[in-house]
This record gives structure tokens, sequence and C-alpha cells, in this order.
């Protein structure tokens, strides 16, 4: 989750009140952020990633100031849209590689350096979250001084792109971005395999940026001088990148820049001439009763209605209707009001209650099986050991075991498969207790896995006893005697046939037959076996199928 | 203490040690005195000791004996006294008294240094060697070297036992090839406290036997008989037993707790599809939790289609468009290829998924309360704090009258069970569940607040499509780990599932 610094400063005068620090991580941890710390004039907060109109100084203050209930800050955020000055014109080149733009000019900015820090993390932070590493939404920011308009935003065939990239010596072209500039290696996986490279150009015909790589150094930066921007969001999908923008100018609004619309365009698909950015607030229906019966409350209309404009939304009693702000993105349905207003009403200030609904516990039947295989082995003086599932492959493959489920990119990559049975993992086990004393008498309950021979494809999943018993004098009469004493206690009546494993030692080796049916295998293990694994004892060993029981 | 109390609780090895037993004598001494065996004999020492009779010491020796070419010396002659003779016969070249002496060269050329370092021979005229006035006195008597490998040919010394002289001897042979060796023992030394000096005075005569037996119960024989008293405050042999694992107890008891809270327990694969550990989740298909860095997806098999059609149309619309729920969905083209990926399943909530749609089939009961303790998988790689599989408490309450409210009341019971006393909720954000809560507990010792896990109310995304109706569903999914690390005071998170076999021995009971 994306964590984003602060300042507090900056914050407190948003709010308009004055908090002690503990006042304020209280109030932040209880809006739904995450306070990480709070030092000097820094305040770092981990933003969820269903709140990225929070992931910047205005958006995170605005919130903010509406939950503490500062004066004149709660309710619907009010933003005026100034009419188009200028047109963007989406050509049809870009269809088949960035489709979507949405675009605004902000004018009357006074940017200091921390203003300046701010913006730039806007950018980033929206980049990484929201704009899934700039896949979904990459995020322009240009100053107006060095722009003319119109503007225009091309595929171009990357044969035609040649400019100074940001921070670059000289001009460049589109494959020398990509194989040489960190920037461009870092995104080029993002336009491989396209033909045409989207790209926004001024009305003199310099390339302003290859979006979603990289800006130009001469039109794509902003400076101390700088008042007015141009900021374009592009994507796939026009509701995504509008949605972005909205945010993105809600809080250079914030910061005192007024907000002027710029009329797009497209050449292509079916929204035709449009302006952007919008933000008209959506409205919502909203049922008192249900999000009552959600949060078990008895709230009012109006008590209701406070608790929506302090999580900075419209309401109107009569209508009921929420008016939910154009930033927002994670309304799906009214069940996230109810989420709000929870928030709102303070998770602190619910009273936990214990309903009389009649269930009747039950174990689960595996859980009783083991409980009570468990109680036999221990009768034993059995240990019970616990290891992972995952195993290395080499080890499956010491025992013979070829065919096993397979993993893709391990981080741990020494364990890369899933074990056929727990049997190889006591193995392993012991031979890291080669120290201790013997005889060592183990045992695991646990699950094997197998590719499912079905047509439907997947993994045959087996809950097994494997028990391992090392020492000078353990062998195939030790390990039959627990077998019996199981089936004793779980009351089956096996029989045994003589078989030969890819572990076992000839003629020291059997089935396990219950019904006709191999239910598992007592075995003395072979020296081969033992000898590749690192083991320097005799072992023998069970493993037995538990949905037997 | 009463003397003859204690003489009734001695051990035949403690007798037969006593009968022997003076001060400031050698353990080894004892083995020989007693004729028992060394550890019979240590034993007996211990058990005194133990009884405040007496203190035992480490004692460290040094002892020398003859070596190959030291026994060679006492039977020839030390080869410098050799040469000495020879050259007493007449002035000679090295190589000449060799051969008179009956030195290898090696040797006379190295003993010619020694003696002329002592004055004992001197070069005459044309490199010639001959003996000196030193040189003839000292022919006339032994040298303190031939006295030490003397002495030791009878007995071997101990180090700490020399005189000066043989000190001096033993230095100088020391550095000698092959001349004495030293062999470094370890023995003990007994001394005796007040109350051992009165037990080797007191009378061992009575008769005491070491066992009751089942003869004497047969034949009535105890009724004529003493026993032996025994030491019941000293420490025993360490034995053993078989033991379930600690995390399983530690499991049993969370199982206990929720099937006494009446929750049925739930079960099903390790091994999911992405549908229903993600999809019927409403997790959207590109979130970023889905990566191959966070989950486990298999290699081969690779992928398993969705047999249940039904849901998985439904799974499909509401992530494209909501569906029937009211929702707007995620609005993206919903894509089968991811769906039907297979992985190791990131959270047992794809077990309340599960069941939820079992209670749509008619397989389990509603209103229904469900939990599970069960293994999850992240691909992390291993650390001190971090495992690829861990468990999860995973438990839902579904009920047509559950509200948020009911959701703190489970978790506050819940984990009042684990010994926190206080909890508090914070918002938080799961992408399938709305409200959504993080639980803080009180921690008693660190006094601070600690996260212990997620919860929340299925969104109607999630219950609407899998239930068939829009039901509350209450679901909390905790970790497990601290509660465990922490009882066991297990500080490295690997040593969970380390399987030492002495550590599984020995670590206590989960005793709550």
């Amino acid at each position: 989750m994306p964590t984003i610094t602060l300042s507090k400063k900056e914050l407190l005068e948003t709010i308009g009140k004055k908090l002690s620090d503990e006042e304020l991580a209280d109030r932040i941890s209880m809006l739904g952020t995450n306070l990480e710390d709070i030092e000097g004039d820094e305040i770092s907060v981990e933003i969820f990633p269903n709140r990225p109109d929070l992931l910047s100084q205005q958006g995170f203050g605005r919130a903010l100031a509406s939950f503490i209930g500062a004066l004149g800050k709660t309710g619907l955020a009010k933003f005026v849209v100034e009419k188009p000055k200028i047109t963007v014109t989406i050509e049809k080149s870009t269809e088949d590689c960035r489709p979507y733009t949405a675009c605004a000019v902000i004018r009357g900015l006074k940017l200091s350096e921390q203003k300046i820090e701010e913006m730039i993390m806007i950018q980033e932070k929206l980049h990484i979250t929201y704009g899934r590493n700039r896949k979904k939404v990459a995020i322009g920011i240009y100053p107006m001084e060095h722009i003319t308009t119109p503007i225009r935003f091309v595929g171009l065939a990357p044969d035609k792109i040649k400019f100074l990239p940001l921070e670059a010596r000289g001009e460049m072209t589109a494959k020398e971005i990509l194989e040489d500039h960190p920037k461009g290696k870092e995104y080029a996986g993002l336009v491989k395999g396209l033909k045409h490279y989207a790209c926004f150009i001024d009305g003199k015909d310099k390339i302003m940026s290859m979006t979603p790589i990289i800006n130009s150094e001469l039109t794509g930066k902003v400076s101390h001088s700088t008042t007015d921007v141009f900021v374009e969001c592009s994507g796939f999908d026009y509701g995504v990148v509008s949605t972005c923008l909205n945010m993105i100018v809600t809080s250079l609004a914030d910061m005192g820049g007024t907000i002027e619309a710029c009329a797009l365009k497209y050449e292509h698909g079916k929204l035709g001439t449009i302006t952007s950015p919008d933000l008209t607030p959506k409205e919502w229906k909203i049922d008192l009763t249900y999000i009552n019966k959600v949060l078990g409350l008895k709230l009012s209309e109006k008590e209701m209605g406070a608790l929506l404009e302090k999580m900075g939304f419209g309401y109107d009693e009569k209508k009921r209707v929420v008016f939910v702000p154009a930033y927002r993105n994670d309304i799906l349905h009214m069940v996230d009001f109810a989420e709000d207003i929870a928030i709102a009403y303070g998770y602190e200030n619910f009273t936990p209650t214990i309903p009389t609904v009649a269930t009747v516990g039950e174990e689960s039947w595996k859980s009783k099986v083991e409980r009570k295989v468990r109680e036999i082995l221990v009768g034993h003086g059995l240990l019970e050991m616990k290891n992972y599932h995952l195993v290395n492959a080499e080890d499956q493959e010491t025992m013979g075991v070829n065919e096993y489920v397979k993993l893709k990119s391990c981080v741990s990559q020494e364990y890369n498969t899933l074990r056929r049975t727990p049997l190889v993992s006591l193995l392993v086990a012991l031979t890291r207790n080669q120290h201790h004393e013997y005889p060592q008498k183990v045992f695991e309950i646990g699950r094997g896995f197998k590719e499912a021979r079905e047509k439907d494809g997947g993994v045959k999943e087996q809950e097994f006893l494997a028990v391992l018993l090392a020492g000078e004098d353990e062998n195939y009469t030790r390990a039959r005697q627990i077998l019996d004493s199981i089936a004793l206690g779980m009351d089956i009546q096996p029989s045994f046939e003589e078989v030969d494993k890819s572990w076992s030692l000839e003629g020291r080796a059997a089935h396990i037959i219950l019904d006709g049916k191999v239910i598992g295998d007592i075995a003395e293990i072979h020296p081969r076996v033992l000898t590749a694994l690192g083991l320097e004892v005799p072992c023998s060993a069970i493993i037995l199928k538990l949905d037997v029981f | 203490m009463d003397i003859a109390k204690i003489t009734k609780k001695l051990h035949p090895y403690e007798r037969a040690v006593l009968l022997k037993l003076k001060d400031n004598i050698t353990y080894s001494w004892l083995v020989r005195e007693t004729g028992l065996q060394g550890v019979e004999v240590m034993r007996g020492l211990q058990w005194l000791e133990n009884r405040g009779a007496l203190k035992l010491e480490h004692k460290k020796t040094t002892r020398i004996i003859l070596d190959k070419n030291g026994e060679a010396a006492l039977e020839r002659g030390l080869p410098e006294d050799r040469l000495l003779k020879a050259l007493k016969e007449g002035p000679a070249t090295i190589q000449d008294a060799a051969t008179r002496g009956k030195l290898d060269p090696q040797e006379a050329s190295a003993v010619m240094g020694l003696l002329k370092r002592t004055s004992r021979i001197e070069f005459g005229a044309d490199k010639v060697l001959q003996i000196t006035k030193i040189g003839e006195q000292a022919l006339g008597k032994d040298s303190f070297e031939i006295r030490l490998l003397r002495k030791l040919s009878e007995a071997p010394l101990e180090t700490g036992e020399l005189t000066p002289e043989l000190k001096y001897a033993f230095d100088n042979l020391k550095k000698r090839r092959q001349m004495i060796k030293t062999v470094e023992e370890k023995d003990r030394t007994i001394y005796l406290e007040p109350l051992g000096r009165e037990l080797i005075k007191a009378d061992l005569s009575g008769e005491y036997a070491d066992k009751l037996t089942s003869e004497d119960l047969k034949t009535g024989a105890w009724q004529k008989k003493e026993y032996r008293g025994y030491d019941v405050s000293i420490n025993v042999p360490t034995k053993s037993p078989g033991k379930p694992h600690f995390v399983n107890e530690a499991i049993d008891y969370i199982k206990q707790v929720w099937l006494e809270l009446g929750f049925q327990e739930m079960e099903g694969d390790y091994v999911q599809t992405a549908f229903w550990d993600l999809d019927a989740l409403f997790v959207p298909q590109d979130h970023p939790a889905r990566e191959m860095q966070d989950t486990f997806y298999l290699e081969k098999p690779a992928k398993q289609a969705i047999a249940d059609k039904k849901v998985y149309e439904a799974v499909k619309a509401v992530h494209e468009n909501g569906g029937d729920t009211g929702s707007k969905g995620w609005g993206y083209e919903f894509s089968k290829k991811e769906s039907e990926q297979l992985m190791l399943r990131t959270h047992t909530t794809v077990l309340s998924a599960q069941t939820l749609n079992a209670i749509r089939q008619g397989n389990a009961a509603l209103p229904g309360k469900y939990f599970s303790v069960d293994k999850v998988f992240r691909n992390e790689s291993l650390d001190w704090k971090h495992l690829f599989e861990f468990y999860q408490v995973e438990g839902i309450v579904v009920d047509p009258d559950a509200t948020f409210s009911h959701l703190l009341g489970y978790l506050e019971l819940f984990f009042k069970k684990l010994g926190y006393e206080k909890i508090r909720i914070r918002p938080a954000h799961f992408p399938y569940t709305e409200p959504s809560v993080e639980v803080d507990g009180w921690h008693p010792e660190k006094k601070e607040w600690v996260e212990l896990g997620g919860a929340g109310l299925f969104r109607p995304e999630v219950t609407k499509t899998l239930i068939g109706k829009e039901v509350p569903v209450l679901a909390w999914g905790i970790g497990m780990a601290r509660s465990i690390s922490e009882y066991f005071a297990i500080t490295d998170i690997r040593d969970l599932y380390n399987n030492d076999i002495k550590k599984l021995q020995t670590i206590k009971k989960w005793v709550k």
C-alpha cells in the first residue's frame, strides 16, 4: 500500500484548528488511513487502495478537515470549472496504442519548492496505485508558457519520434529512449510490440511527451516561474482517465489554482467532442433502512445526512440522494456509504453485541480422525512434526517421485514443489537432527499432492499420516506394530501384500490393503535413499491415507 | 542430621566408597582401591557430594612417560655422552667421532652443538674436535637427563612433582625428538566435609535391601527386611515422552473456542483456482495482490476449468457490471484465463466463499456460523519474521439479522479467549468486505496496541452472487503466529516449523 508524506503545518492550516499530535494521530487512524509516523513537520500515512483521492496533501487535508468537522469544511466541496479555451484533438492513430485522454488547464498557481514537490508526489502516487504503474493511467503535467495550442494526441510510428526527453543530454529517438533512457528502460514493457507510440504534440509540432514513458525537457518541465499548467491523463478507458484527472485538478485547485476545461475532439470511438474535466457530483439513491440494518444502528435521516457530510458527500434529505464528489471512485454499491457512515459515526462508538442465534458447533470429520490417530501415536512415544507442504524437487526425486505438482517462480527457490506425501518432509527433517540422540521416532499428519487425472485437470489432495522410525533397532516389525495398533484403535482390518517401492528395501515393503484397495505402505527405507539424503541410521516408515477412516 | 538415618539411605556404591574414603585422595586412586567400575565410584561420590559429605574438585594433571628415543638412550646412553666417550679416545673429525660412537651423522651434528655450548668439547687444529676438562668431568657422572629417564622407566611422573633438577632435565628433553612425551589426564580430588568425616567412622554394617521385589511380596520376606531409603530431592535422568506438535496444541485450543461458540468447521483444498480464491471474492483481476511476487501460482498443472458454470457466470457478471447485486461492478472485461489459473490459496476466505456457494446449493445451513483454522500461502522468502505458509483463523456468520455490532461482539469474545482483554477496531480496506475493520488488541505485557487481524461484512457483490440472495455475512481472517510465538517464547518465526527433536521434546504444553 502506498505511503504519502504530508506537512503537518499545512494540514493544520487546512483544518483550521489546533490539534495535538495524539489527537491528530487518533483522527487520522479513525478516518480509515493507516498512520505510520508523525515526526517534526512530517506525517507519514498509508492510504488504502480504494481511496486514491487521498494520495495528495490537498485531497487528504480536505477529507480530514471534513471528518473533524472543521467550520465550513464539511459536505460536498465545490469546484468551479471555467469554460474551455484550448482544444485537444485525439487522432485516430491513438486507437491501437493508447486511445483515451482527459485533459485540463490549471491557471494562477504560485509554485514554491514545496508545492512543486507535492505536485510530483500526486503524480507519482497515482501512477503507482490507481494507474497500476502507468499501465492503466499515465499522467503528464506541462508548463503552459512553453507550449503552443492547439494540442494533438497522436499515435506516431517509432521512427518518426525524436525529441529531448527529461534528464537527457541530447535529442533521442524513440528507440534510443527505450534502450538507453532510465525511464525508457523501466517502462519499455508497456509499449512493447506497438506499431504506434502515443504522443502529445503542440501547435508548433513539438513533441511534448511520449506517453506513458517520458515528457520533453523543453515542454514538459514545471518550474518556479510556472503559473499555468496543462494536465493530461491517458489510458484505455475514458471513465478511468477522467476520474484520475478529477483527483489531480481538485488537488491543484485546493493548491490555489483555477480549473479551466479543455475541449476534447475524439476522431475515433463514440465520444465525439466533449469537455473535460467533468466535476459534476454523481447522484446515488440511499436507503436509510438498509444502512441502519447493515450497521445495527437507529440513525434518523438527519443524522445520516450529517454523517455523510462529514465524509465529504452532499446529501439531499428530501430526494434521499447522496452527491458523490467526482474525484471519488470507490462507490460501487450503496453499502459503500455504510462504511463511510460508520467511519463518521466512529468505529469506537459501536457497542459490541452477541446475537442469540442457536447453532450447533461441529468439528470436521477430518479433524476428529486426526485427533484420534495423533493420540495413538503419542501413546507409542512418537513425536509429532509439522513441516512445510512445499519441498525441494530434488528431495522428491531422491525418493523416486518424479511426477509432482510444480510451482511457478518461487521466491524461496529451494521450495519449488508440493510434496507427494509427508514422508519426504520427515526424512529431510531427520537429516537436520542427526546431532540428537537415537532412536528418533516421529510422525506427521498432513497433506500430499498430485496432478489429478480427471479431464478438468487440477490437483488431487490427500490427507496422509507418515511415520518415520530411525535407529539401529528400528525395522519393518516395529513399524508394523504401530500400524497394527492404529488399525485396532480405528477399527479396520487391513491385509498386507509385498511390494517394491522406489524408496524401499527389496522384500521389506508392503502395501496396506483394505477392501481390495491400497490405503498405504509400510517399508524399510532403501539405503540408497538414506545415503542420498545423508542419513546414517536405518529407517522404517508408514504412509497411510487418512480418508479411509 | 542423624547419622544413622543417613546410613540407612546409602546406596551400595556409596557404602563401598565410604569404606576406602579418606581426605585429599583422587578419584582414580579410589577406583583402584575399591575395585569398582569408574562409573560406580563416580555415582557413589556424586551422591555423597549431594548429601554434603564431600567436595569433588576437578584436577588436571600432566604425566610424563618415556618415548622411543628415551628408551634407546637408557639402553645405550644419551647421544651426547656417546659422542663425548668417542672423543675421550682421542681427537677426531665429527664424522670419525660419529662412526666411533655409532651415531648417525644427523644425531652427531645435533649433539655437537649442545656439547660445544656447554664447553664439553672444543675445536682443535684442522677442525678436529677434542674433549675438554669439563667434558671429562661430566663423563664421570650421570646427567640430570639420564636421571629423569631412569626415573620415568620406573613409573610415570607428574609435572607438578618434579625437583628443580629434574624439571631442568624435563625442559631440555621435551625439546628433543621422541625422548619423552606428556599425557594430559583429568582426575578429581576428594575433600571431606565434616559430615563425610563422621560417615567414614560410622557403622555401615546394617543390611538394607535395595529393591522391593515381587518375590518379597509373594513370600512375605518384606516383613523381615529393611529397605534402603532414597534421596528424593536429587534429579533423575530425563525421559522424553511422545508429544503432539506444539502448534497443533494451540490450533486445537482455537478450534475448541469456535466449537464452543456454535461454529461449524469448514475445510477445503489448498490448491484453488484464482476464481475461487479471488474472483468469487470480488477482488478485481488487475489487483496488485494477484501478482506473482505475492502468490504461488502452479506451473504444472497450471489451470483448471471452473466446473460450476452458474456461479462462474454470476461472478463474471458482477465483475463486469455488478450483475444483479445493485453494484456498478469493476467495469472491465472478465478474463477466463485469469480465472482458471491454479494457485495455493492466499487466504482461507476462499473456504468462506465456497461455504456461501454451498448454502445456495442447499448443502450448508442458513443461518449458520462457520470457521476454519488452516494453512494459507504467500510467495515470500523465509526469514525471522516471514513464512511462506502459515495459519489463518477464518470465521463467518451468515445470518439475516447480523449487523456490524455483532461482528465486534464475536471478535471481542474470541480475543478474550486469546488473552486480549481489550480490543479496538479501526477502519481498513479489503476488496471483499464493507465496512472493513482492522482489529487491534491491547497487549498486556508490551502495553501497546498490536494488530490482530482483519474483519468486516462481506460485500453484496460477494454474498448475493454466491448465496443467491443478499444476506449479511460477518467475516474475519486472523493471523495466529503472534499469539503462538509469544506463548512459546519464539523470536524467530521459522522455529515454529524447524522440527528440532530436542525442542519438540522439551517445549511446554499449550495450557489455556
